[in-house]
Formats: structure tokens, C-alpha cells, sequence
């Protein structure tokens, strides 16, 4: 990214400001154009360096009380199938595949789902296991019991 | 309002939540673009989303980066003694680099991440993160996202 690109995107990270011309508020705090704001969001979106821009729910404000990691020791060969699949659930949020680090932690595949209970997660865990045939790997469900931070990240 | 009075929020808050979670109008006045497609006043649009700024319903309008993709981050594990966990979570806290901090019913009971604009000042972090807490930090980057999420039906 050239310098102006990350001084925007620093800018962005702060939120989009609630007054009638956003794009420009931020375009002055950095010192260029309207357009560059707009074409610098545009551009990142078409190469999927941004992936989603707009309104960023709090889950639990929403009733997603309930987050859980789940992690599964998959063998390597089949973990990408696997988390494909598991992607196209509706109540899992994230899937990840990550290193193994044995012997204390020897899961490979992480996913999330926010639920409004914990049964809820277990229901949905069962299905995704019988369904996808991975009952018999080992797993673990992580449930969030504090958050101590939770903010977007800053990149710049 | 309270996290449970979400379902206080009218049919208005709810469709413009679930119409402007991405796609979100890149034009010079985004709130009037939004404003017309409910028929309704720009200024009432500002205030319906800086009412649910205030309420927590609505973090920010901002943009998700995708993973790996600027600046580098990976998902720490630590087991912290209980009685040390608030201690050593604040003192994780305080780094400007650290976006999530959560404690979880594990062994391995904090969980945060980091993100940094390069490998070489993420690993200061953690380095530094071990020194100031003595606790091991479990390092578990990215290897493949299967899956990004397009935001939530309200």
C-alpha cells in the first residue's frame, strides 16, 4: 500500500463518521480528495483486500451470547474438504485451519458459531459431526466465558 | 438499551442492519442514498445509526479486512493461573496490537489476537507480551480461511 492508502485506511478503521458527507470528513482528515477515499474502498474491495464494508453488528448485543470455538483434529488430507463443508453451515461463522502444536494442542481446524445458548451449540455440533461424518476425530468446544477485548483490528 | 431490548429495535433499524452489512453505498453521501431506498429524511438515517452506535447494536461502519491479506495477525493461547487471569488479560489488554481477548473454558483459558503491520513487529509483541505476563504463548497463525463471514440476519 502507498502512504496515502494506509493513512486512509487508518482513518477508515476509526468508523465511518455519521455526518452527511463521510467519504470527504475522512478525506480532509488525511489531506486528499473525496474520490481518493471512495476509489481507495472501491479498489480494496475488487481485489478482496476488504471483504465486507458496511454496518459491523456487536454479536452480543444481538443475543449471540454464546460463542464458541470449536476445534477438531483433522488428518490432513481430508481437512480441507472438511472445512469447506463446515463453512456452509449457517450458524458457523468462522473456519480456520491452523497448526497443530503437540502435544498440548493437537486441533487443526477452528470454527466459531455464536449461538443464543450453549444447548444450542451442542445440537448444532451433533448435526455437523453426523453430518459430515467426523464423529470419530477429537475434539473440543471452547466457549467464551469473559471478553476482555473485542474491537476491529488495527492494521496501520 | 440493554443487550436483551434488541427486540426493541423496529422493522426500520432492522432492514436497514440487514441491507447495509456490506454493499455499503460508496458514493458522496451514503446516508441519503440509504434514506431514499427507505423513503425517508437523510438526517433520520444519521440518527437511527448513531442511536444504534450509542446502544452498542452497531459497533462502527468500517471495513473487515481479509485475513492476511494488509498487516499479518495470529490467534495466541496461554494457561494462566485463575487467580492471575484478570492481571495477565490487562496487561495483554494494553497492547494497542491485541484486538480480541477473551477467556474460554479450556485449559488453555485466555485467547487473543494479534495483528501488526509486519511478521517482524508481531513477533516483538509476543515476545514482549511473554516477558511483561511469564506466561507461554501457544502461536497459532492463520494456515487457510475457509470461510468469511457476510454478516448476520437480524
Amino acid at each position: 500500500m502507498t502512504e496515502l492508502e494506509k493513512r486512509i485506511l487508518c482513518e477508515l478503521q476509526k468508523g465511518l463518521p455519521l455526518e452527511t458527507r463521510p467519504y470527504l470528513a475522512i478525506a480532509e482528515a488525511v489531506g486528499c480528495k473525496e474520490t481518493d477515499v471512495l476509489q481507495f474502498i472501491e479498489a480494496k474491495q475488487t481485489e478482496n483486500i476488504i471483504s465486507r464494508f458496511g454496518l459491523i453488528i456487536m454479536h452480543r448485543t444481538l443475543g449471540y451470547e454464546h460463542n464458541a470455538m470449536v476445534v477438531w483434529d483433522i488428518p490432513d488430507n481430508l481437512v480441507d474438504q472438511i472445512a469447506g463443508e463446515m463453512a456452509n453451515y449457517d450458524c458457523v461463522n468462522l473456519c480456520y485451519r491452523r497448526p497443530r502444536v503437540p502435544p498440548d494442542w493437537p486441533y487443526n481446524l477452528f470454527c466459531m458459531i455464536h449461538a443464543k445458548s450453549r444447548g444450542f451449540v451442542y445440537e448444532t455440533l451433533k448435526i455437523i459431526q453426523s453430518e459430515l461424518q467426523i464423529d470419530s476425530y477429537q475434539y473440543a468446544v471452547l466457549f467464551s466465558e469473559k471478553a476482555y477485548k473485542q474491537r476491529g483490528a488495527k492494521y496501520v | 438499551m440493554n443487550p436483551e431490548n434488541i427486540d426493541q429495535l423496529d422493522r426500520l433499524d432492522r432492514s436497514i442492519i440487514n441491507a447495509f452489512q456490506n454493499g455499503f453505498p460508496l458514493t458522496s453521501r451514503p446516508y441519503k442514498k440509504i434514506a431514499e431506498q427507505f423513503a425517508i429524511p437523510e438526517q433520520e438515517v444519521l440518527e437511527r445509526l448513531n442511536r444504534l452506535q450509542n446502544n452498542k447494536i452497531i459497533s462502527r461502519i468500517g471495513a473487515i479486512i481479509t485475513p492476511n491479506t494488509i498487516g499479518v495477525s495470529t490467534l495466541c493461547a496461554m494457561t494462566v493461573e485463575q487467580n492471575e487471569l484478570d492481571n495477565v488479560a490487562q496487561i495483554i489488554n494494553d497492547y494497542d496490537e491485541v484486538n480480541h481477548n477473551y477467556q474460554r473454558s479450556h485449559q488453555f483459558n485466555l485467547w487473543f489476537v494479534v495483528t501488526a503491520q509486519n511478521q517482524a513487529h508481531l513477533s516483538k509483541i509476543l515476545d514482549s507480551i511473554t516477558a511483561r505476563t511469564g506466561y507461554t504463548i501457544v502461536n497459532l497463525p492463520l494456515e487457510t480461511a475457509y470461510y468469511l463471514n457476510l454478516g448476520f440476519r437480524i
